[in-house]
């Protein structure tokens, strides 16, 4: 029975109620519970609707099926990417944040009734953005480049949320300092908290570049400016536009270390190693908003390298170290479980069968491999030119944000529920088979929309075959074998989508309820008891021959991957 | 977790253990790296890229 | 854990594991490589992206590729000025000057270019964004109104390539394409 402080505990005469979770020990209060809660249910339904919207868009590029007409297409692409890369991103975001910054800290939510603003600011900006673009005036896909213009609703639309999730964020911080200054907490922030700062500074940067590039936009739109430079516009947009995405990597690597700890009580290998990790984010992973400026005029080189590498790819090397320590961590605490036999027995036996395990884990993976290195290829200078605007582009940043960020996000919501929601996992059969449904759908996804766009596909393209086109042109048929391949996975996303929507829903309405007395979860968290038994201190080296694997064969493949594309463009025409 | 050692010894930077080391430090102030957060990318991605995009020469 | 505070208060002293270190050496001297061989490339490759541009405005522009089509039309055996699918075909002098611009929903004109020959080729919109997409060699470029791209190519390879814009522009985005035609 979880107890709950009926009487609100006076802290610097602030009134707050507090409950104890029995699962992880932590100090819940209300008010940080209840937006956690809001925040994250209406990031599913944005999830929801832009799943669908994506599915719609699949089964249209997908040649022989092009299931909608032009106009929708276009619309609905656009509708997709605002609602799964801006709406459910973001509100889930801002739940993991006050997640991070009230519940692990033990602390009181700073200025709830804030909160409360930024969550309707946020949700109006939502849905106003969807009006207009169902309105079929605003068909100018998430980037909304100038001279093209869409109705001054889309541009508002965004100005609104944008101010919402910059307040949401803003509260974050404050949480912080009343965590500080009420000493919830004793010593350093723990590190998904760490974690979480990351994405919020992130994000203010990201909001911030927003608002500049976009209020000036929306008065275009209005006519009160003239006109809009292309270029620059492009320039700052991409401030927003690619940063909103870094916010992603911050906030899933540190759902990474949470579920890690949560699940099999993996403890970080070292807490310098992988806080300077996080460092090389903060610092320089928004500088990589120049990956989508390497195929234009007017940017000098040095501009682009110096932004394109993320600072000599200082922060690459964060996300590297992330791909060392989150499995080293998992490895480091299966053996210590007991899973200590060979090479890969902590792998092997880990619980594939838990959601949140399975999700995390693939997320790790899929992002490294997938996302990460098709990531880096796209945005090395030259290489660019090679893929950029092609489906390749898609193909990496569904790796990305879907296979990655997404998955995570879905894997720790497998946790939300019970702990937060007090409700335990429904169907856990379908639980269970649900990220791998979403993960090798997704991975599928980015796969061959990466293999159309090598082969010159273009994305954002409502037809292949170029029908009605000035010129005529043929693309290889072996483009339309990947496009109906990228349909075929996209349906299977799709299924895996829906199984966690109805498995989140059901569980959230009529899962089991958890303060019943001795009622235990489905997927259960990691006995603490053995927590206490083995302290890193104790071992001071330990063997992690698995995952040196592991990260032995993605170094492989990135070199390789790398030094084909190099092969690749050197091929192409000479240009200079 | 009462008269806590929290914010003395952020402040002192002193713990009961020694002094926290700078790195540390800095590591610790969530305000400080949002303002280098910040202030990087801003000097670095958007006043730089904006410079260079104002200065394209015109053309004939 | 990492979801609690370090339980070691001064965590920044902890020793780094020796798998953690080789590997944080192994990586950042790889990220070194690869910023290095981004710069290396422009002296040892021959494939970087110029960035010579120009401020122009789109009726200038527009003005100057109609000039140039006009020069150096393609003139038939019959002696009528050669077309395709109602667009001029353009072969410029060898090693000359070429232009080509984007607009809602072609690239235009048709140009002829001969293997080997280094152009330097002109890029420009009238009117919105588009993106230049060489196929099947696959060589993509963004091209903007109101700023002239100037950039050196070359052709490898001859036969007929597409020109497929990958910008999205508007409702007619799918039907926009343009033609090079490379002869030997």
């Amino acid at each position: 029975m979880t107890s709950i402080d009926q009487g609100a505990v006076p802290v610097g005469g602030v009134q707050a109620s507090y409950r104890t979770c029995r699962f992880t020990g932590l100090r819940v209060e209300a008010n940080a519970e209840l937006l956690i809660k809001v925040n994250a249910v209406t990031a599913v339904i944005f999830l929801l609707i832009g799943g669908l919207m994506g599915l719609l868009v699949a089964l249209t590029r997908w040649p022989a099926i092009q299931l909608l007409p032009a106009e929708w297409f276009y619309l609905v692409l656009t509708g997709h990417g605002a609602n799964v890369l801006l709406f459910w991103i973001l509100f889930f975001e801002i739940a993991v944040l006050y997640f991070a910054g009230a519940i692990l800290l033990g602390a009181r939510l700073a200025a709830p009734k804030f909160a409360w603003l930024a969550f309707i600011l946020m949700l109006a900006g939502a849905l106003m953005a969807n009006y207009a673009v169902l309105r079929g005036d605003s068909s100018v896909m998430f980037t909304s480049y100038p001279p093209m213009m869409a109705s001054h609703w889309f541009y508002l639309s965004l100005i609104i949320f944008a101010v919402g999730a910059l307040l949401a964020v803003i509260i974050f911080f404050a949480t912080l300092v009343v965590a500080k200054a009420e000493n919830t907490y004793n010593g350093s922030v723990p590190l998904v908290t760490f974690g979480a700062i990351t994405a919020a500074i992130i994000a203010v940067f990201t909001l911030a570049s927003g608002a500049i590039i976009l209020i000036p936009t929306w008065l275009w739109s209005v006519g009160l400016i003239s006109g809009i430079d292309s270029l620059m516009y492009k320039v700052i947009w991409w401030g927003m536009g690619h940063s909103s995405q870094q916010i992603n990597v911050a906030a899933h690597v540190a759902i990474w270390y949470a579920i890690a700890a949560m699940v099999l009580g993996a403890k970080p290998l070292s807490e310098k190693v992988s806080r300077m990790a996080f460092l090389m984010y903060i610092l320089f992973l928004q500088l990589a908003s120049a990956h989508h400026l390497l195929a234009e005029p007017g940017l000098s080189s040095t501009w682009k390298i110096v932004n394109t590498s993320y600072m000599m790819y200082l922060a690459v090397l964060g996300s590297l170290i992330h791909g060392l320590t989150v499995p080293g961590a998992i490895e480091a605490a299966q053996r210590r479980n007991g899973f200590n036999r060979g090479w890969f027995e902590w792998l092997t036996k880990a619980p594939w069968g838990n959601p949140a395990f399975s999700g995390m884990f693939m997320s790790l993976v899929m992002f490294g491999f997938i996302g990460g290195i098709s990531g880096v290829v796209l945005g090395t200078e030259q290489l660019n030119v090679l893929m950029h605007n092609t489906i390749y582009v898609p193909g990496h940043f569904h790796g990305t944000v879907v296979a990655g960020t997404t998955l995570a996000f879905m894997a720790v919501t497998y946790l939300l529920v019970p702990l937060l929601f007090g409700r335990d996992i429904i169907w856990p059969t379908i639980a269970k088979w649900q990220p791998y449904f979403f993960g090798f759908g997704a991975a599928g996804i980015s796969l061959f929309m990466m293999g159309a766009g090598t082969l010159g596909v273009a994305r954002r393209h409502w037809d292949l075959s170029l029908t009605d086109a000035a010129h005529g042109y043929e693309f290889p048929a072996a483009a339309y074998l990947m496009m109906g391949l990228n349909g075929l996975a996209a349906i299977l996303a799709a299924v895996g989508g829906v199984m966690f929507i109805l498995v989140i829903v059901g569980s959230i309405l009529a899962g089991p309820r958890l303060d019943r007395p001795g009622a235990t979860m489905t997927f259960p968290l990691h006995d603490k008891s053995r927590e206490a038994v083995a302290e890193y201190g104790s071992e001071i080296h330990p063997k992690l021959p698995g995952t040196i694997v592991l990260v032995t064969i993605f170094f492989a493949a990135f070199v390789l991957y790398y030094f084909v594309n190099w092969k690749y463009l050197s091929e192409l025409w000479l240009f200079n | 977790m009462t008269s806590s050692d929290n914010t003395n010894d952020t402040a002192k930077g002193e713990t009961p253990e020694g002094p926290v080391p700078a790195m540390q430090r800095v590591l610790d102030n969530p305000f400080l790296l949002l303002f280098l957060g910040v202030t990087v990318p801003a000097v670095l991605y958007i006043i730089w890229g904006v410079m260079e995009v104002a200065s394209v020469p015109i053309g004939n | 854990m990492a979801i609690t505070p370090p339980s070691n208060r001064l965590w920044w002293k902890e020793p780094i594991q020796a798998v953690e270190l080789g590997w944080i050496i192994l990586a950042f001297l790889w990220g070194l490589f690869m910023f290095f061989f981004m710069i290396a490339w422009h002296f040892i490759g021959d494939q970087n992206l110029s960035n010579e541009t120009y401020r122009v405005t789109p009726e200038g522009f527009e003005e100057k590729v109609v000039a140039f089509a006009e020069e150096f039309q393609k003139i038939g055996a019959d002696g009528a000025p050669v077309e395709e699918d109602g667009v001029p075909v353009v072969a410029p002098p060898e090693g000359g000057d070429v232009y080509m611009l984007a607009r809602l929903w072609e690239f235009w004109p048709i140009l002829e270019l001969k293997n080997g020959v280094a152009y330097r080729f002109h890029l420009s919109s009238t009117d919105w964004q588009h993106g230049f997409s060489l196929q099947p060699t696959n060589i993509n470029i963004s091209v903007h109104p109101g700023y002239e791209h100037v950039f050196t190519l070359t052709p490898t390879s001859s036969g007929d390539f597409g020109v497929v814009c990958n910008e999205y522009c508007g409702i007619g985005h799918h039907t926009m394409t343009g033609r090079i035609r490379v002869v030997d």
